[in-house]
């Protein structure tokens, strides 16, 4: 059997937006290694329900490191220490018995914090919602292998399309900077056949966007590549930059013609 | 209760062309008069809310994560099929109509399936043109693999993370119907009551789960798409959120219940550790293209090291019994195989609940590289859980709760019981019978929300005038609003010791017990007596902290728990009164010498649609014969 750890947690507790949040201490004792971190949450949780407290509040749901929805910063690390793991992949064999663990929310002025650990992404729906898509209305498509895509092209598009949305790279950022997550959708659809009518379009929409909902700039920090639970590159922000130029500098009001009849 | 299934006559091939061509069309101008609600935003709910709005209906579209791309068919990972036959290996729409039919144990109706295998086709292209990044060949053309329960290449895939994929191509599709202002979302929002006025369906109530507050939408039509009840299990592969509240809901508002015992146990998943355990995780079944599932012959080698283990003293159980299958036997029988060499005390690692997935003769023949390429992101999440290296030891998995096929009864234009609630995706029960095979879940998703129901729900707002939405004043609004303060206030003021938590992980046990792989009559009598008492101590010694005023995760865990507590109750009695065995429905009682489930065509080729009657009363069953007139009725073998 293998030994069990007592832990103690600092965790940011905060009623809502509007109130301010202070560091808590709680106990987590008697914590198995082979437990997830967010198993060891439910058991401290638990406990806390049990007493007639409120239980931390955080945002988690398919606990299989794809929904992207768990979202901490884990002493100083959003999804802690371990490298291309979501929260609730990390598990306890990553800790010492006696450790302290500080968590925090996402911490960014476009992800105002709900509750504790809780914060609210929508910014990066719209992001999404202004141009991150292709436009093809259901039933519309030609036949699937009408359009050959060269392997690469695929796999590099595909390594994008990975992004689960977390929020992550806005975390470790410290200039608060999502151009990691709209640089892989950029690149996911940029790299296709499919979204070569909307490539220009599409990268100045959503950087207007970005800049918008008080993101802040990019300056090559790579944080976002470190934290990064899905191994999204870097590269796809240098790919980005040049759409951006690009579309910046051939950008034209694009007017419609006359009907016919 | 009328079951009237609407299946347009004539041969199985011509019944939705000609279904098309019968339903009534909504004039273009009048479309944006008619309000539809669809619940739920996963494949068949985004898909959906995105397709009707391009078709130019007022849609507002509800989920309970923070954004509709959470939704957890993005966890689906193997792949979707399609009849494309771009391998060149003999498939068509006929074949995979006919492999779903006898897959899903004679249990399904052929008119949805044979409509399921007919869409598949414009699902691939579908995505392919929303820029699903889908694996493909040096060539650039797409790639295929096979799937457990099919003998050809048809299941289309992107990496390990095919779920993701669809799903996210469905949800940038509402994106973009979002930003154009065609689409109304409301995330963090669930629904906990439908409005039913004279007969029809006119609303939803909701909690927003970050105010507290509860609201009202009215509207034409309402779409369920809020997926499974697999959670009623507490350890499942669904997210920890999955629910059937909504589902829960509509069946007490009238909507009939259709087989709810039939349940997946899915094969391949990581087995459980121990009680702190608070969900499973799945292994994509693609990965039995390539392992090979063992135990040691002898219980005396169950604790060693499998590399100790002879070649001699394994047993390669499913290519054993079922050699022209083997390891790709569907998951029905995969499952219950390995709860018998469980049971038999030839099960491995620590707890001996489990069975070995080995990947040493793949590796071999074709290179670790090659491995790496088609199972990758799987290797390392098998890794990051289990601390072991499955390119080096074989895998552990074992089966564990996965999807229901049962869910809410639907006519052919998947619409319930309730005219104005249609029922999208594995909420409803049409297609998969008592068992779903690999890589249709996703197809069914998709078929439902791109391909069906905007086409079927015209038919349905045609016979209804545009501008006589029911009013906010309604007295049957008005209850149904009362009705959800009232039970929110009754949570909240139960004021006893235990968490929602605890009472669910009782249900659970109770259900994998008696209700999970094999079911007897005597367990499922036992699990009858237990859920209501496991009930009545919820009611009484439950302990909710906080208020209904913000965001209260024990609130939310409660209703959902307090709606399995019922939902249990009826899966036990379907189960019981199923007395057959077929699919994931293996009934102790009627097995062959060899242990194969044996169906009872004669009293049970039908579909069983539970009709509530009130508290405290015993539901009605109702009868859907079902026909087989393409598909015949035979004993399904693998073997």
């Amino acid at each position: 059997m293998t030994k069990h750890l007592n832990l103690t947690l600092h965790v940011w507790r905060q009623k809502n937006a509007k109130c301010d949040g202070k560091f808590v201490e709680y106990p987590a004792a008697d914590i198995s290694p082979d437990m997830s971190f967010l198993e060891m949450l439910d058991v401290v949780n638990e406990g806390l329900i049990r007493k007639g407290e409120e239980p931390i509040t955080f945002d988690h749901d398919c606990r299989e490191g794809i929904c992207g929805t768990c979202s901490m910063v884990i002493n100083g690390r959003p999804h802690g220490p371990k490298e291309r793991t979501t929260t609730c992949q990390l598990h306890m064999r990553s800790f010492n018995d006696g450790d302290s663990i500080t968590l925090e929310p996402w911490r960014a002025e476009a992800f105002p914090v709900i509750k504790d650990l809780m914060v609210d992404r929508g910014a990066f729906d719209r992001i999404i919602a202004v141009g991150g898509f292709i436009s093809v209305p259901t039933g519309s498509p030609q036949d699937a292998n009408a359009l050959p895509i060269p392997k690469q092209n695929a796999e590099l598009s595909m390594d994008a399309a990975a992004c689960i949305g977390c929020g992550a790279c806005v975390a470790a950022c410290p200039n608060a900077s999502a151009m990691l997550f709209l640089s892989a959708k950029v690149s996911h659809l940029g790299l296709l056949p499919q979204g070569q009518p909307e490539r220009y379009t599409r990268v100045r929409d959503m950087v207007a966007q970005m800049d918008a909902e008080q993101f802040g700039t990019c300056t090559n920090h790579g944080e976002c590549e470190i934290a990064c639970p899905k191994g999204i590159k870097m590269e796809n922000i240098a790919r980005m930059n040049r759409d951006f130029i690009k579309a910046s500098l051939t950008y034209r009001v694009v007017s419609g013609g006359g009907g016919a009849g | 209760m009328e079951l009237n299934s609407r299946i347009p006559d004539g041969p199985i091939e011509k019944k939705w062309e000609k279904h098309k061509f019968d339903l009534k069309l909504v004039n273009p101008a009048n479309k944006r008069k008619y309000k539809v609600l669809v619940v739920g935003s996963g494949l068949a709910g985004g898909a959906a809310a995105a397709s009707l709005a391009e078709l130019g209906y007022e849609v507002e579209c509800f989920c309970y994560q923070d954004s509709p791309r959470r939704a957890h068919s993005i966890a689906a990972q193997g792949g979707i099929n399609a009849a494309k036959n771009y391998q060149n290996d003999g498939d068509s729409v006929y074949r995979l109509f006919y492999d779903t039919v006898k897959g899903g144990d004679f249990r399904a109706r052929e008119a949805n399936v044979h409509r399921l295998a007919e869409v598949s086709n414009n699902i691939i292209d579908q995505c392919v043109g929303q820029g699903v990044p889908f694996a493909r060949e040096y060539g650039g053309l797409l790639d295929n693999r096979s799937f457990g329960g099919a003998q050809v290449s048809r299941t289309f895939y992107a990496r390990g993370q095919t779920g993701q994929q669809l799903l996210i191509g469905a949800y940038q599709a509402l994106e973009r119907q979002i930003g154009l202002g065609k689409v109304k979302m409301f995330p963090r929002h669930e629904m906990l009551e439908l409005i039913v006025v004279d007969g029809a369906a006119k609303g939803i109530i909701t909690r927003d789960m970050v105010t507290g507050e509860i609201k009202t939408h009215l509207a034409d039509a309402v779409c369920l798409a809020t997926g499974g009840y697999g959670n009623v299990f507490y350890l499942s592969t669904n997210a920890k959120g999955c629910n059937a509240t909504a589902i829960w809901r509509a069946y007490k508002k009238g909507a009939a219940f259709a087989n709810p015992c039939y349940t997946q146990i899915h094969p391949t998943c990581i087995p459980v550790t121990g009680d702190h355990q608070s969900k499973l995780t799945l292994m994509s079944e693609s990965l039995r293209n390539d392992g090979r599932i063992w135990v040691p012959k002898k219980k005396e080698d169950c604790g060693k090291p499998a590399s100790q283990i002879a070649e001699e003293d394994r047993d390669y159980y499913l290519e054993r019994k079922y050699p022209s299958y083997g390891n790709l036997a569907p998951r029905d029988i995969a499952s219950r195989a390995a709860k018998q060499v469980c049971d038999d005390g030839r099960g491995v690692g620590a707890t001996r609940l489990g069975v070995y997935l080995d990947f040493s003769d793949a590796i071999n023949r074709l290179g670790a590289n090659k491995i790496e390429e088609k199972y990758g992101n799987l290797f390392e999440m098998y890794e990051r859980i289990t601390d072991e290296n499955p390119y080096k030891t074989p895998m552990r998995i074992f089966p564990a709760s996965h999807y229901t096929m049962g869910g809410l009864w639907v006519d052919y234009n998947l619409m319930s019981t309730i005219p104005g609630l249609f029922v999208l995706g594995e909420a409803n029960f049409s297609d998969h019978g008592a068992n779903r095979l690999g890589a249709s879940a996703l197809m069914q998703g998709l078929a439902d929300g791109y391909f069906v129901i905007p086409y079927t729900i015209g038919g349905y707002l045609a016979g209804i005038k545009p501008g006589t939405r029911v009013k906010a004043d309604n007295p049957a609004v008005k209850e149904a609003e009362q009705a959800v303060a009232d039970r929110t206030e009754k949570f909240l003021s139960i004021g006893g010791k235990e968490t929602p938590t605890h009472f669910h992980q009782r249900l659970g046990k109770v259900m994998w017990e008696f209700c999970g792989m094999a079911r007897n009559e005597a367990g499922l009598k036992k699990a009858l007596e237990e859920i209501p008492k496991i009930r009545e101590e919820f009611w009484k010694n439950l302990c909710i902290p906080g208020s209904g005023d913000d965001v209260n995760q024990s609130l939310e865990s409660a209703a959902r728990v307090a709606d399995f507590l019922e939902i249990g109750e009826l899966m036990c009695l379907d189960a019981l009164n199923r007395r057959e065995s077929c699919g994931g429905h293996f009934r102790e009682e009627w097995q062959t010498e060899e242990g194969e489930a044996m169906r009872d065509d004669e009293n049970f080729c039908h579909v069983a649609a539970w009709e509530y009657k009130g508290e405290g009363q015993t539901p009605v069953r109702h009868v859907e014969a079902l026909s087989y007139d393409n598909v015949h009725l035979a004993t399904r073998s693998y073997k």
